[in-house]
This record gives C-alpha cells, structure tokens and sequence, in this order.
C-alpha cells in the first residue's frame, strides 16, 4: 500500500501557504485568458469576413479555429509553469538538508516521490479546472462540441503529468532549485520542437524523432481525437521519469 | 536491541568508518564520543537508515537495516546534527505531518501524542510560530519532539545539546536522562562532563575506528590514574628514552616533539611522585634538561590521549 498521504498534505501546505502556488495560477490563469481572448476575438474577426464571403464558411470550423489553438496554448503555458512547479520538490530539501529526516522516516522512497507527485499535479489542475470557464463562456455563446473539449481536457492532464515527472525527476539530481527548473524546461522545450528536425534526419530517425516529441502526441488531443497511441506515449514518459527519479533517490543513499 | 556487527562506511575512496563491531543493551544510554570527522555521525546515519553500511550487518530490535528497513525506521526516534525542520511550517503542523509520518493515524491519538512530546520538551508557547522563525535552541527542541513521536524504542540523537543555553543544556539533559531506562538511546557529544552525567556507557571514536568502549568510570579510573610528566630534553632521543625508562616507576616514555630539544611524554604510576627521580637521572647521565613539568589528566584529556594514541599506532 502506498503511504503517500502525510507527504502529499506537507507538499500542498508548502505550496499554499507559500506565495508558489497563488503566482503559477495566476500567471497560468492571466496567460490562458489572454491567449483565450485573442483566439476568440481573431475567430469572431474570421466569422465576421465570413458572413460577408459565402465561400469561406466552408472553412470555419469551432474545433479548429478555437478549441484546437485553445488547447495548443494552454499546452505551451503549462511547458512554462510545470518547472517552476516541480524544480523545488526535491532540489530544496537537499539544500536544506531537510531529506536526513525524511529519509529516516518509516517511508519508502516512492511513498514520498508519489506524494510529491501527486502535490504537483494538484496545483497544476487547480488553473487546468479553472479554464472550464472559458468553455462554459463558449457554450453560452454557441453550440459546442464536447468531444473535442473532452480529449483535449484529457491531453492537458497526461501531458501535464509527464511534465511533472520529468521535473521531479531533474529536481531529485540537483539540490539547485535554478538549475533545476532551467533543465526541465529546456528539455521540455527540446522535446516540445524535436520535431522539426525530422524533415532533414531522413525517413527513420525522422519519424523517431517525430514520435519523440511532446506536442506531436498532443495535436491530436488538441483536435478532438483520442489516439490510445498518444495516451500510451505520456503514460509511458512519466513512469519512465518516476521511475528513474526512484533509481536516483536510491542511488544518491548509495553514495551517501 | 542494537547489534552492529564489522561495520564499515566508505564515501567513494574516503573510509568514514571502519570495521567498527558494538552492541547496546535495551534501556542502556550510550555514549559517542570523538573529535569531528572521527565517524560518529556516519555511524548514526547508518543506524537510521539514512544511508546504507558499505559493509557489515546493523541490527536493531532484531531487524537487520538493509532488509527490513522501514521495520528499523518505525522504532528509531532520530535528532541529526544539524536539525534541518521545515521552515514553513509551524510548529504544531510540523510534529502533525511527522505523526502522520510515522504512522499515527488517528486523529485523538495523534493529538494526543503531539502535546505530549510538546510538555516533554517545553514547546508549548511556541506551537503556533513558523519553525524558522524559532531560536538554535527552540529548534533544537523541535527536533528532540520530532525523535519522541511515535514513541520509538530507540532514540538517536546527534549532539542534542549543541547551540542550547545552560539552563536549557540541564533541562534537555535531564529530559534524556529520564527517557532512557525504557528507551535505549545512543547519543553523540563531544562535551566530555555530558558523557559522564547521561551515559552508562561510553564509546569512544576516532578516525573512523573504536578507541575504547567502557563505562564512564572505568575509562576515568583506567586511565586519570597515571601521572603525566612532560619533559624537555637535549640529547640522543634513544638514550633518553632508556634512561627515562629505567626510573622506577615508569610506565611509558614518548617522544612528542622533534627538533633539536625534543620534548618526552612519561606517563608513571600514582602512587610516587618521581619528578625528582627523573631529572636526577637526567643530570646524572649528562643529558640537557630544559623543562619538566606534570600534566593533570582531566577526562578531556584522556579522550585526547585515546584518541592520539590510536593515531601513533596507525
């Protein structure tokens, strides 16, 4: 059984009763309403040429013009907020040697890496839930489908989990809060665009790469489609990080 | 309730401690005495579990640490050196989240059990201020109330008086004092006086390896006994050492300082005082003598002269 729950009631206490957790939703929630403002005014500006052009009526599409940049958007602001979330989760308790005692409590390592995890994420879907209001705005305005916000709900939540693991998982090698938080974020930022070197690498690194990278995996969510492949790829990743934060925790008691 | 059996600590290349073998008795207090960087903390960080032994078995209440550690950690109460606490937390949640920790479920016991360890160590006005805001000696106390909870039957505790003012030394002295007797407790210092009023039994390191285990008595009639003479002497070192040796009365001669002068350790028995005995002898062998003077051996001293002593061997 997984005794995770003292740990992850510490971490959300550190997190709300630390000015942390009210700046990442803020600048989350003022990041998305304004990419959410300017999708849907650049959408009614469309609609607007639309009405006045017969032939590109054609072309509009909710899903397309509005649910799947929505989504997009909200995908590159949790890229840029999931560090600053996760770089302290570890890194801190090593600087601050506050890991000695924790690491004598009758805990195994993956009581505390997943009450740690589970803290994360709950901070990262506390902004996520609050988006829903922007759908709710849509839906009073119009008919919406609700496949499509569905799956890309979905997508958010596993991509933003293996963000999380990959953060925790740099955090546990370094006890640089800094470091920490500009390593993860590069390598989310790399995988997000590896991509686009798989154009020039030649049919099979390319399409290695192409599987590789975060936000290919993501656009089909962000389109209304749930490809058990994609969900497979994110469930995978944060195992693998959890996972290897696991052998670095054990690892660091080896070395003492 | 503690076996350690041959063990040994390396950090890479760098021997922390070295094929050490103790048990403790349960009920029993034991004390860790030596210099910094001598093994004792690797040794405690062992025993909690912190870090696995390079070498060698630990078993406490019969649970060997490598394969049932959360077994050993549920029994072990543990104050480190440096009381690394939450800074963020206030005082009461902290002790909270370490019941919670350890396994203390319900929400009556858990309440019941933090006051307690609260009274015990005279926290109790400063249960509602943030950890970090707290003094060294507070904090220290925090971290004491911290090794109490879940009522563990061994209590670890690293140097649990350092950065405390006197009257709060006595108090948390007492405090130890009184949980041993049901609790075994292994405590570090290196406030000799301190060993000599908790402990029953004493332990003392150096260099990674044990110099002596007995009780704080024994170690102080052993060895507070002998007189101590300091010599300073020009001359052939081996000649000297034969003539000091010869005087009736001597147990050991040394050579402590090199140079032209050289200066002589002669350790000689209680019960004469044979200073004039050993300058005679001096003179009469034509020997420059510069400076003789006795040295009391104070417990302090005979924890130096153990530890010194393991260094000439090595």
């Amino acid at each position: 059984m997984l005794n995770s729950a003292p740990i992850f009631k510490k971490e959300i206490g550190s997190y709300f009763l630390s000015p942390i957790a009210y700046v990442v939703i803020t600048m989350f929630l003022i990041l998305s309403g304004y990419f959410f403002y300017s999708t849907v005014a650049y959408y009614s500006l469309i609609s607007l040429q639309a009405m006045q052009n017969p032939y590109m009526v054609s072309g509009l599409n909710l899903t397309e013009g509005l649910i799947s940049p929505f989504f997009a958007n909200i995908g590159i602001i949790a890229m840029l907020i999931i560090p600053m979330l996760t770089m302290r989760l570890f890194a801190e308790e090593k600087k601050s040697g506050t890991v000695e005692l924790l690491f004598t409590y009758p805990l195994r390592d993956l009581d505390i890496l997943m009450g740690k995890f589970f803290a994360a994420s709950v901070v990262y879907l506390v902004p996520i839930a609050v988006t829903l209001i922007y759908v709710f705005f849509i839906r009073s305005l119009t008919e919406l489908p609700f496949g499509p916000v569905l799956a890309g709900y979905l997508g958010l939540i596993l991509m933003g989990e293996a963000f999380i693991a990959l953060g925790i998982f740099i955090s546990s090698t370094t006890e640089n809060q800094i470091i920490a938080a500009i390593i993860t974020f590069g390598l989310l930022l790399l995988l997000w665009v590896i991509g686009w070197a798989a154009n020039f690498t030649g049919p099979l690194f390319g399409k290695i790469l192409n599987e590789l990278s975060l936000v290919r995996h993501f656009e089909s969510f962000s389109k209304g489609v749930i490809d058990i492949k994609d969900v497979v790829f994110y469930l995978l990743f944060t195992f693998y990080c959890l996972f290897l934060t696991c052998r670095v925790i054990e690892s660091k008691r080896w070395r003492g | 309730m503690i076996e350690i059996q041959n063990l040994t600590k390396r950090y890479g290349h760098i021997k922390a401690v070295e094929n050490i073998s103790f048990t403790v008795q349960k009920g029993e207090i034991l004390g860790f005495l030596g210099p910094n960087g001598a093994g004792k903390t690797t040794t405690m960080r062992v025993l909690t579990g912190y870090f696995p032994p390079t070498d060698g078995k630990v078993k406490v209440a019969g649970y060997d640490i490598t394969e049932k550690p959360l077994e050993v950690k549920k029994r072990i109460g543990y104050l480190p050196e440096n009381v690394a606490l939450y800074k963020d937390m206030r005082v009461i949640d902290y002790l909270k989240f370490v019941g919670r920790v350890k396994g203390i479920k319900k929400s009556p016991k858990l309440k019941q059990q933090v006051s307690n360890v609260i009274e015990l160590c005279g926290i109790g006005d400063m249960q509602k201020r943030i950890i970090g805001k707290l003094s060294k000696g507070y904090r220290q106390r925090v971290g004491l109330a911290q090794a109490l909870l879940g009522d563990p039957e061994v209590l670890i505790l690293d140097e649990p008086t350092v950065g405390l003012d006197p009257k709060q030394i006595v108090e948390i002295r007492k405090l130890i004092k009184e949980l041993g007797g049901e609790r075994t407790i292994i405590l570090s210092t290196h406030i000799l006086p301190e060993v000599q009023m908790i402990c029953e039994r004493v332990i003392i390191i150096n260099d990674g390896k044990i110099a002596a285990i007995d009780t704080p008595d024994n170690l102080n009639r052993q060895l507070s006994k002998q007189l101590v003479v300091l010599m300073e002497i020009e001359g052939d070192p081996q000649k000297i050492v034969s003539t000091l040796e010869n005087v009736d009365g001597v147990i050991e001669v040394k050579q402590k300082r090199k140079g032209k002068v050289k200066q002589y350790e002669v350790i000689t028995r209680p019960e004469k005082d044979i200073r004039r005995d050993l300058a005679q002898a001096v003179f009469e062998n034509q020997l420059g003598l510069y400076e003789l003077k006795t040295v009391e051996m104070s417990l302090e001293e005979i924890f130096l002269k153990l530890v010194t002593q393991e260094e000439h061997h090595a």
